[in-house]
């Protein structure tokens, strides 16, 4: 046995480390298209204490350490590119406080976006969270650090922009809390009015701490959902649809989609809008806001309201599970997506660079685009699907995907939890005082290059 | 192609002008009635040709069988004129493709017919179906695109009817009983609007289930129940059927009140007034329908087309009513659980 699986057993267990092939194998890939590499080991710590003492043996002795969730981001952001420790964070799972009047939660860093949404069920059902479309696996930690979105974005902004404070280990195994926490016992504010150092670590993909501790704002969760359907099959009128709907401010998600299968779904835009109410009265008020908002495309015969008698269930659904259903369309269960963030006027640029790219690859697309903060942006996402038994298909995918993002960053925008293809894509086009800057955080806080190497490595 | 038998003389001799004077979405006085379907007639601009909500009711307002609203949806598309979006066009179109996916029973000389429609063939169990579910067919390969007369796309109607009567054809039937009001109303009435022979015999539902229910007499337990029908557009298209309903609810004891909005007056469950001008008629229209039902005292809302049902069910039943397929009710008369309300 070495010397560093001894340690690691000393610190979490016996139960809570492995180097196993079998294991190794599980955490050295993700579903996505980029190629496994293997750890070399697999810890699940239980504590802060014991994440504060393996990322000290990992600065001792210049291991690598990559922080998991639960690996659902696709772009392989946890895959082990250069081996070492894969630190499973899924054993810190637990809820630590909800303030229900200030509404904030506190979660460990491991908790899942399913077992928040559960608990606040049973305990708070008039309280919520930004639920992101991902399995309900999927944590919540993982999905500040990587500026994910959810239901509520539309309203209030990424879900990092939701974090009320953090608890974090340095890579040097400081144990840090960002915000309100630093001063006192309440998760109110990650920064302001102190200089906000959260940014220090969100967006950041592990590459600079490990969350061991998150606080998050919680919403007022309104009795009834409805949703309505708005379908136009002329892209250039897309971003002034969203404009106008955005305008009413009383919606609680916009998204745009389109996808060539089934065909009731061929060669028409999709703007599906979640709002929320109280009672039949507020319901039916802000039905006929949104109706009254878009009537002059009805009246133009440019745009118009699906009937959704077989599809609301399904759209209603939290997480949304078709999501993923395009992964089945080519057979073989595999999909994956460039989700660059950018301006809603882009929409027409980016559809037809996605239909652009489907021919050129032969692949099949689809396209969902998620409205953030009222309209300031959306995250447009390329997705592709692939058989995972085809490696040629899953080539073509990965070159249509590397495709999208030099797209996406020719027409200004910002690659979402980019590989670390993108993210050297993303470097080489950034401002160099800004890159300069970003190497200066990075190597203050990582001086060893252990926290998650490979990604955001500025050299 | 085929041509719609419409003949001028008949609307320019007609005394009544009821086709639009009837009109529960448009209103005229007679003379303007009549001078607007005669605008219609000639292929001048009409207002007709805006307003119309393609309710189907001027297709049985019309006394001298002349066919109004498929000249109004020819020459809708003649002109290039949208009823509803572009894009919901559209998506109609597409969906309802032929793609080789259709659902074939086990076929000798009858087919059961659940058109496109999912929720058909969900009702077709029990004692009831016993003899011929197993006959039944699904897929838009056996879909009746009177729908797109909603649209104002003859074209595809009669582009893809004949591919639908013969793949009928090929499964060598002769009898084919239609679950759908549409799919009868199409082999009845636009076929023959169009001069399209119908390689077999349609049979109404209707027919079917009161047939049935004179030999499941002895389980039949009346229901004592009191309930509204919603008369569906397509039935507008087969309006000597129309008796049907009243005739099988009765059979099982279920009382249908008299309202305002029955028989020839019925109003659409305005799923596709929703589509076509939007919110407010929409809701103006279901407001009334449903408003009318409970002033009878109903318990149900009774249903024969699947597409009302799903439109309505939600707010006939946030306003108290059950509502319920007439299927199911029948399923209920004979002691069946089907009667369960979806």
């Amino acid at each position: 046995m070495s010397d560093i699986l001894k340690s690691l057993i000393e610190i979490v267990g016996e139960r809570g480390v492995s180097n196993t092939p079998e294991e190794l194998w599980f955490y050295s890939r993700d579903p996505g298209v980029l190629a496994p590499h293997l750890p070399d080991y697999v810890v699940a710590p239980k504590t802060t204490e014991q994440v504060q003492k393996i990322v000290q043996l990992a600065n001792r002795e210049k291991i690598p350490i990559v922080p998991m969730g639960n690996g659902m981001a696709l772009t392989g952001l946890v895959i082990p590119l250069k081996g070492g420790i894969v630190m499973d964070m899924k054993r810190m799972n637990k809820i630590l406080e909800v303030n229900e009047k200030a509404r904030y939660a506190v979660v460990e860093g491991g908790t899942s976006q399913g077992v928040l949404k559960a608990y606040l069920q049973d305990h708070y059902p008039h309280l919520r969270h930004s639920l992101p479309d991902a399995p309900p696996t999927a944590t919540i930690a993982a999905n500040v650090a990587l500026h994910g979105q959810g239901r509520l974005t539309q309203q209030y902004g990424f879900n990092s922009d939701m974090v009320t404070g953090l608890e974090v280990v340095l890579p040097t195994g400081d144990i840090c809390k960002i915000g309100s926490p630093s001063l006192g016992p309440y998760w109110f504010s990650k920064g302001p009015t102190l200089p906000d150092l959260s940014g220090l670590f969100l967006g950041w993909l592990g590459t600079t701490g490990i969350f061991t501790k998150v606080g998050l704002k919680l919403y007022p969760n309104k009795k009834i959902r409805e949703v309505e359907l708005f379908v136009t099959d002329r892209v250039e009128l897309v971003s002034e649809i969203i404009y106008k709907l955005t305008h009413l401010e009383m919606l609680e998600d916009l998204n745009v989609w389109f996808q060539p299968k089934p065909l009731i779904f061929k060669d028409n835009y999709h703007i599906t809008i979640y709002f929320t109410g109280d009672t039949e009265e507020e319901i039916e008020f802000k039905r006929k806001m949104i109706w009254d908002a878009v009537q002059e495309f009805i009246d133009a015969k440019d745009g118009g309201f699906m009937g959704l008698q077989f599809m609301k269930e399904q759209l209603l659904e939290m997480p949304q599970r078709s999501v993923a259903s395009l992964a089945d369309v080519p057979k073989g269960g595999g999909f994956e997506y460039s989700g660059p963030i950018t301006l809603v006027e882009h929409f027409p640029q980016y559809a037809a660079k996605v239909l652009e790219l489907a021919a050129k690859y032969d692949v099949l697309y689809a396209s969902t685009a998620r409205i953030i903060s009222g309209g300031h942006a959306m995250m447009f996402s390329i997705s592709f699907a692939f058989n995972r038994a085809d490696p040629a298909m899953m080539n073509r995918v990965k070159i249509a995907l590397d495709e999208a993002t030099e797209f996406a960053l020719e027409m200004g925008g910002i690659p979402w939890k980019p590989n670390f293809m993108e993210q050297k894509m993303t470097m080489k086009k950034m401002d160099p005082n800004t890159l300069k800057l970003l190497q200066m955080v990075k190597k203050n806080l990582d001086p060893q290059g252990i926290m998650n190497p490979g990604n955001w490595e500025v050299n | 192609m085929y041509v719609l038998k419409s003949n001028e003389n008949v609307c320019a001799t007609c005394p009544s002008a009821d086709c639009l004077l009837k009109c529960q979405y448009m209103s005229f006085d007679k003379n303007e009635a009549h001078a607007e379907m005669m605008k219609v007639v000639k292929g001048e601009n009409s207002r007709v040709l805006k307003e119309c909500v393609t309710c189907y009711a001027c297709e049985e307002y019309c006394p001298r069988g002349n066919h109004p609203f498929y000249l109004i949806c020819e020459r809708r598309e003649e002109k290039g004129m949208y009823t509803a979006p572009r894009p919901i066009t559209k998506q109609w179109i597409n969906m309802t493709q032929m793609q080789g996916k259709q659902m074939v029973g086990k076929i000798k000389e009858q087919a059961l017919s659940s058109c496109f429609i999912p929720a058909l063939g969900g009702l077709v169990s029990g004692e009831i179906f016993k003899d011929v579910a197993w006959s039944i067919v699904f897929g838009a390969e056996f879909m009746c695109p009177a729908v797109h007369t909603h649209f104002a796309k003859m074209s595809v109607v009669k582009e893809r009817l004949p591919l639908v009567m013969e793949n009928f054809k090929k499964l060598g039937v002769k009898e084919v009983i239609c679950l759908h009001d549409e799919c009868y109303g199409t082999y009845t009435s636009i076929a023959s609007a169009y001069g399209m022979e119908v390689p077999f015999k349609p049979i109404y539902y209707m027919d079917f289930l009161l047939d049935r229910l004179k030999e499941l007499k002895d389980k039949i337990k009346p229901l004592n129940i009191k309930a509204a029908y919603q008369r569906p557009c397509s039935n507008r298209l087969i309006p000597d059927k129309h008796y049907l309903a009243k005739e099988i609810l009765d059979f099982i004891g279920v009382e249908l009140p008299d309202r305002e909005y029955q028989d020839g007056n019925c109003l659409c469950c305005a799923d596709i007034l929703r589509s076509i001008s939007g919110y407010r008629l929409a809701n103006d229209v279901q407001q009334r329908n449903i408003e009318d039902m409970l002033k009878t005292g109903a318990e149900y809302s009774v249903f024969n087309c699947p597409a009302c049902q799903s439109t309505l069910s939600e707010k006939v039943v946030k306003m108290g009513l059950k509502p319920i397929h007439i299927i199911d009710l029948c399923k209920m008369a004979i002691g069946e659980k089907g009667g369960a309300v979806r």
